[in-house]
């Protein structure tokens, strides 16, 4: 997880603020006709200046006249997004740019950024030689819904064999099942914070609470536990208590997932993000500062890194065949690496992080930076 | 600080007192046609007794004339006008070669801290080149076995380094690509000049060691240091397959230079150690004010003209029978020691003046040699101390071994004892270790007073590879070919 989160209401606020002084940035050069598209978003309609344009880089230039907070949509037929921008505040102007091949699309403005929202039917024309969205993305997007939904699944009877040994007291029990019952979490991780409100529940460090929060009453999730079972090593009612917010929390997670937003690019970044978590987090050995459990985490990671860019391949390889050449063989270096620090290639049983010395260290860095450069740039060869 | 001055955009010279004359001159980023104005400036100061200082960095301003009237270019600029930054920098080369009817190692002069250093020429930039005010040095490891790889990389930063020496960005820029990728370059140079910035390659000795098959191609000289007495050298600031000198006007395009490499070299290479100076402590224009170090003294007063070819040729330039057998590939190259140098500074700041000026065999405030009035005038060895610094560092103690120096101060901030993280990244050209920094330090490490208030920690050589000589050439064709 990132080490600091803002609220939902903080974000919100922030992004309010943020639109506003976008807004007045834009103003400057929204008379230039260099292809913009125009949204103006009142709180009962959505008015478009252009119903067909170019296939390629499109940008919206969006103004709310209305009254009410409104989020803006560039969406597929079938409502799966091309891109969007939030929280947009009442006179205030935003843009958003996506890159966009031929086909039909629908614009959506949604005053209150509540339900459907008001839809407009828009074309993208000619470009990149009538180029369709290919079955082959389609295929991969429907196979990474079916891996997110399938490891969220697993995780709860693992998550549970955890939190059964929390309530029934067993330090030693619960410490063996805690590493494990994370594994499907972090394979997927990009996914479950793209909801925003479960990570800092579940998965939450000490650190990323905000000014105000009490440790005591406002800190929930694996790491609440972590710290009572490795530093504290006692488990008491508030800790049985969290066992059972865990579980209802991730159940939470269970049942949204399927329901999360999926795209190529949102693939292939996420990927590349689940390698930003090894970097930033488990690298350091921040994340799992009392259990020392951060190899178990990394390997997670990269699992799920390279789940996204194996669904991806297939895409990738027609458009730029020499990095998805150095992506396979910068995962093998990186997982032959990481296979030092376990004797069982099959288990998830890894060397405590304790005891991995600094140039070790080093060595598992310079191996996720090898991985995570070329990894960034997959999404580019995935919608080019 | 009591350097030249060097912001073309404040011609006025801000003058902390006694310096305003010299710093005016040099100043000059608009000023070719007020060269004779710095000329007047110059003859109005021998009252401040440094006038031989100010009088050649006047002569530089006029040899940047031609570059100067164009005034840098900013990036974008570079960028819109499609490698009229490299036309520039060309300019300044005919300018200045002209005049100086030089071999294409054509230093930029000071005063011109925004232009374009050329990057082709028979000697890599970054050596004889007027000493930036900036440092970004970088020592790498080779991750990858292949050598088809890593030749790959020496082209791509090759191609990179064209670009950001030109004060145009990598690839195809910072913005404006496809909204879903990271951009190519990572853009926080964008809108700044050139800066002078020079990208200087090199090769340590692990990199024959067999794995990229250049075991035979190991030049004599590019020896393992001897342990010197007192080095107290940590292996993770020491040593490295390969570095990169950065060196700019501005902090941000050597930074800059040194991030972009690193990322296209990640899978290939990794940053094995880096470091960040951030006041020049020589020059290799000493005709100009000699920079200070963290001590407060002039040190380098003797040290190599970028314009003295003969000089360069009898100590830095790798050729003839120096460049035969293994060694054939570095003609036209370098040897580079690179020194980690910690500086007590709490203790030195309660030094008695008296002392630390017989430590360094130099008065502070003008940087004479002991019983001598100014700071060029030759030293006579025997009236310092025989402990002294500059005695012991001095060629005619070292049987007439001369090193370029252009080393950096830098300060990490602290130590986590409450001292100063502080010192002196101690950079020397020269063509064989073996008669230059290794039988200097042999005297320094034994004797100098000075050690007793500095540190050895860091320690790294490096073959530096000639010049890139034009757009078909890459950084280590001779040894790679």
């Amino acid at each position: 997880m990132r080490a600091v989160r803002l609220s939902a209401v903080t974000a919100a606020a922030t992004a309010a603020a943020l639109a506003a002084v976008t807004g007045c940035t834009e103003k400057s050069d929204a008379t230039a006709d260099d292809g913009t598209i125009t949204v103006v978003a009142k709180d009962d309609s959505c008015e478009v200046s252009k119903k067909e344009f170019p296939a390629g880089h499109v940008r919206l230039s969006v103004e709310n006249r209305g009254s009410k907070v409104t989020e803006v949509y560039i969406l597929y037929p079938d409502d799966r997004i091309v891109t969007e921008r939030e929280n947009i505040g009442p006179g205030t102007k935003a843009s958003l740019t996506a890159e966009i091949k031929a086909g039909d699309y629908e614009i959506a403005c949604k005053p209150g950024m509540v339900g459907d929202g008001i839809r407009r039917q828009v074309k993208a024309t000619g470009g990149a030689a009538g180029v369709k969205r290919s079955p082959e993305m389609d295929a991969a997007v429907a196979a990474y819904r079916q891996y997110v939904q399938a490891q969220a699944d697993a995780t709860l009877p693992k998550v549970k064999v955890f939190t059964d040994a929390v309530r029934a007291g067993d330090i030693e029990a619960a410490k063996k099942a805690y590493a494990e019952s994370r594994i499907g979490w972090e394979r997927t991780e990009p996914v479950a914070e793209s909801f925003g409100d479960i990570d800092p529940k579940v998965d939450v460090r000490e650190d990323g609470l905000e000014a105000g929060q009490d440790p005591a009453k406002d800190w929930t999730g694996w790491h609440r536990l972590e710290k009572a079972l490795w530093k504290d090593k006692k488990i008491g009612e508030r800790e049985k208590q969290l066992a059972d917010t865990l579980d209802k929390d991730l159940a939470d997670w269970v049942k949204r997932v399927g329901k999360a937003e999926i795209t190529p690019t949102s693939m292939a970044n996420g990927a590349k993000e689940l390698l930003d978590e090894v970097a930033t987090g488990k690298v350091t050995g921040e994340e799992e500062r009392y259990s020392h459990t951060d190899l178990v985490d990394f390997k997670a990671n990269v699992e799920g890194a390279q789940k996204s860019f194996d669904l991806l391949k297939p895409v990738a390889t027609k458009n730029d065949p020499k990095l998805v050449a150095e992506l396979e063989k910068q995962f093998a270096a990186l997982n032959t690496l990481l296979d030092k620090y376990r004797t069982d290639k099959s288990s998830y049983v890894f060397t405590s992080y304790e005891k991995v010395g600094k140039p070790e260290r080093k060595e598992l860095s310079d191996g996720v930076n090898a991985l995570a450069e070329p990894l960034s740039k997959l999404s580019a060869a995935v919608v080019k | 600080m009591p350097e030249e001055t060097q912001e073309p955009q404040e011609p006025q010279g801000s003058a902390p007192v006694a310096q305003e004359a010299q710093e005016s001159a040099p100043a000059a980023g608009e000023t070719q046609e007020s060269a004779p104005a710095a000329g007047e400036t110059q003859e109005s100061a021998p009252a401040a007794g440094e006038t031989q200082e100010s009088a050649p960095a006047a002569g530089e301003a006029q040899e940047s004339a031609p570059a100067a009237g164009a005034a840098a270019p900013s990036r974008r600029t570079v960028i819109a006008l499609g490698g009229a930054g490299l036309a520039l920098g060309a300019a300044v080369a005919g300018g200045a070669a002209a005049l100086l009817a030089r071999d294409g190692d054509t230093p930029v002069p000071v005063a011109d801290s925004g232009a374009a250093v050329p990057f082709h020429g028979p000697h890599q930039a970054g050596i004889a080149t007027a000493v930036q005010d900036r440092l970004h040095f970088a020592a790498f490891d080779v991750t990858t076995t292949d050598r088809a790889e890593l030749v790959q990389l020496l082209k791509d930063w090759t191609r990179a380094a064209e670009r950001m020496t030109a004060g145009a960005e990598v690839g195809e820029g910072a913005y404006g690509g496809l909204p879903e990728a990271p951009p190519d370059d990572t853009g926080e140079a964008l809108g700044l000049k050139p800066s002078r910035l020079t990208l200087t390659i090199g090769f340590g000795p692990s990199l024959f060691d067999g794995r990229f098959g250049l075991k035979n191609k190991q030049p004599g000289a590019l020896v393992e240091l001897p342990k010197f007495p007192g080095d107290n050298l940590d292996p993770a600031r020491s040593g490295g397959d390969l570095c990169v000198q950065a060196c700019a006007d501005d902090p941000q395009v050597a930074v800059h230079a040194i991030r972009n490499l690193a990322r296209i070299g990640f899978g290939k290479v990794a940053v094995r150690w880096s470091q960040l100076g951030f006041g020049k402590t020589s020059s290799t224009t000493p005709d100009a004010q000699t920079p200070r170090n963290l001590f407060g003294f002039k040190d380098g007063t003797r040290n190599i003209a970028g314009t003295d070819t003969e000089g360069l040729a009898r100590h830095v330039w790798v050729s003839g029978k120096d460049a035969e057998g293994p060694a054939a590939w570095m003609d036209g190259g370098s040897y580079l020691v690179a020194r980690r140098i910690r500086m007590n500074v709490e203790t030195w700041d309660r030094t008695p003046l008296a002392e630390q000026e017989d430590i360094f065999g130099r008065d502070k405030r003008e940087g004479a040699p002991v019983g001598k009035a100014k700071e060029h005038d030759e030293p006579f060895l025997k009236a310092m101390k025989p402990d002294s610094h500059v005695r012991l560092a001095h060629p005619d103690t070292n049987a007439g071994a001369t090193l370029l120096r252009r080393g950096y101060s830098f300060t990490d901030g602290t130590d986590g004892l409450g001292r100063l993280e502080a010192g002196l990244f101690f950079l020397a050209y020269q063509k064989d270790v073996r008669t230059g920094f290794i039988p200097v330090q042999t005297s320094l490490a034994r004797a100098d007073v000075l050690n007793e208030y500095i540190q050895h920690v860091g320690s790294a050589l490096f073959a530096i590879p000639p010049g890139v000589r034009d757009k078909g050439d890459w950084w280590g064709r001779a040894l790679f070919s």
